[in-house]
């Protein structure tokens, strides 16, 4: 009887268990999804506010004439969208072998008390804020430019430039790129290593010859995902890029990237037709760009893990 | 000698140039920030608000900035919390390891992590007007918040994912269920739960895109949801654009005190990965 009555109540209360893990499941997989469709969301949303402009003018006309006077209902984006792509570049182009050699240093040639530095060093680069490498660049960067590099090459360059902003924006994209490096090495198997260096090649042609050649998909991959990040910083390169709405002529003329463009305009956005949805079409090539060009990176590095495991 | 032995030199130098340079970069980093924001800082710039006048170069301090930023950053953060434990818990411990689903809500985090604060911003700042809402202490709390849940869910998840199956097994064949189970999970990635919240705390702290055109500027402390909030990102931004020196002082103390929270963060992190870390770099 006694044994029936405790049957009777572990049963209950195992339902009631068994309901709580059923629950609690449904509760996170709306979080998993709402959080998920939040992506979709933010897309929709800029094509939806983007498309009044875009019924009124052909995108074409949009990306690839340069005279942008929005109280005349001029709108060409090709000086934003040269001004990102010079700075992203030319970010790219130095810290790419700086971090190359870097991670290569790291994983290949160090010993384990070197990281014990380096690593926390490019904690504090991926760490500080994007505003205090504003600061550094007005500080540091505009004076070193305008005094002493420029001189050289124009007769006057205020320091705020293009040349400016690609070297702030590459030092904030060094440490990304560095620890995209050094866990690809690092998952290159040690045997391919000693293979190589029992055949009698050294160090640095082991380097070139097997690690490089094994990882280069994934260097593609991280350089894609390091471009992709690197457009969208905003307020550093904001405070050194000069602000200046043209088709840079050289390193040393001020440009307007994209980003600089919403920062820059959202409070007056909204006194003028079309203006807010020309910018939100500005934070549309944005999404779009670093959205194709994020899962592109991160299915070619997800394959390569897998195939180097 | 063999030209590649020379070849050999040459590269060591070069890689060792190479990893100078990056700590040149972070010691001149620091040096300019330190160096300009000492000099500027004051107790008044910690305990006072702006006063009048404050903006041509007359007394006051930064208090409205550093309690916006605290504000938005600790409301942020706990509901950060609160959305990306139970998503991690699903991924890792409601779906199977391989899971298709799984792979494909890890992809759509990893591209929202991706997505420039700008965008979220200016996505927020759309949404608010149709709304009918202003800049609002609301309103940046909410954009941060979403700025910082691909953070947690990534690094936590990255942590979960190491769980041995055999450990969630053990649990399962004591009889308890795999919402149970959570109890001996979330000891176990107690760390990785500490370090995702120190690298989000830093990231929101910093970020001065989003709430440029979510939160607004006040020079007063927001009383309600409702009202603007400052924070010390937009602080150093709006007063290195005043002409008067001064008041760009007062942009390198808030770049001051915003980078010491950043060195205190990433130390926290360090000692936290070392203490629970079995296998150390």
């Amino acid at each position: 009887m006694r044994s029936a009555e405790t049957y009777e109540i572990s049963r209950k209360t195992s339902v009631v268990r068994l309901l709580k893990d059923k629950m609690a499941g449904s509760v996170m997989f709306a979080f998993t999804m709402i959080s998920v469709l939040l992506l979709i969301l933010i897309g929709f949303g800029l094509v939806i506010k983007s498309m009044p402009i875009l019924e009124e003018k052909s995108l074409w006309e949009l990306l690839c004439t340069s005279k942008w006077k929005p109280m005349r209902g001029d709108f060409g984006f090709l000086p934003f969208i040269m001004g990102t792509l010079w700075v992203t570049g030319i970010a790219i182009i130095w810290t790419l072998p700086v971090s190359l050699f870097t991670a290569v240093f790291l994983t290949e040639n160090s010993r384990s008390w070197v990281k014990k530095v380096v690593f926390p060093a490019l904690d504090i680069l991926a760490g500080l804020p994007s505003v205090v490498y504003g600061v550094w660049g007005i500080l540091v960067v505009v004076p070193w430019i305008s005094d002493r590099l420029a001189p050289h090459f124009v007769e006057y360059s205020t320091g705020y430039s293009t040349l400016t902003a690609g070297i702030v924006l590459g030092i904030m994209v060094l440490p990304l790129l560095i620890s995209l490096f050094v866990e690809l090495f690092s998952s290159v198997p040690q045997e391919f290593r000693d293979a190589s260096l029992s055949l009698g090649a050294t160090r640095w042609q082991t380097t070139k010859y097997v690690l490089l050649k094994k990882t280069f998909p994934g260097i593609v991959a991280s350089v894609t995902l390091a471009i992709s990040r690197a457009m969208g910083e905003t307020i550093a390169v904001l405070m050194v890029c000069g602000n200046i709405v043209q088709l840079p002529a050289s390193l040393f003329d001020g440009c307007y990237p994209l980003p600089a463009l919403l920062a820059n305009n959202y409070g007056e956005m909204l006194s003028l037709p079309l203006y807010e949805s020309a910018l939100m079409l500005a934070a549309l090539i944005l999404f779009v760009v670093v959205f194709v060009f994020n899962i592109g990176s991160r299915l070619l590095l997800r394959k390569i893990e897998r195939s180097l495991t | 000698m063999k030209l590649k032995f020379i070849e050999e030199k040459l590269m060591k130098g070069v890689m060792l140039l190479t990893t100078l340079l990056v700590f040149l970069f972070v010691g001149s980093i620091l040096y300019t920030i330190v160096r300009n924001g000492w000099a500027a800082m004051s107790w008044e710039m910690i305990s006072s608000l702006p006063g009048g006048g404050f903006y041509i170069g007359k007394e006051g301090g930064l208090l409205n900035a550093i309690v916006g930023s605290l504000y938005i950053v600790g409301a942020s953060t706990v509901l950060g919390l609160a959305v990306s434990i139970p998503v991690v818990f699903y991924l890792n411990v409601y779906l199977k390891k391989n899971s298709k689903r799984a792979a494909w809500a890890r992809l759509a985090y990893d591209v929202l992590f991706g997505i420039p604060s700008i965008v979220y911003g200016a996505f927020a700042f759309t949404i608010m007007i149709s709304l009918g809402l202003k800049t609002s202490l609301g309103g940046g709390i909410i954009v941060i918040t979403l700025l910082i849940i691909p953070i947690f869910i990534r690094t936590m998840d990255e942590i979960a994912r190491e769980l041995p199956q055999d450990m969630l097994n053990a649990s399962y064949s004591l009889g308890s269920t795999r919402f149970e189970t959570i109890k001996v999970v979330i000891r176990q990635i107690a760390p990785g739960i500490a370090t995702a919240t120190l690298l989000s705390i830093g990231r929101a702290i910093g970020d001065a895109a989003a709430v440029l055109f979510t939160a607004g500027y006040t020079d007063s402390i927001p009383t309600s949801l409702g009202q603007p909030a400052a924070t010390l990102p937009l602080a150093v931004f709006f007063q290195l654009s005043s002409p008067i020196p001064e008041v760009q002082e007062r942009a390198y103390a808030a770049a001051l005190m915003l980078t010491v929270i950043v060195l205190v963060l990433s130390l926290l992190g360090r000692i936290i990965t070392n203490r629970f870390s079995k296998n150390k770099i």
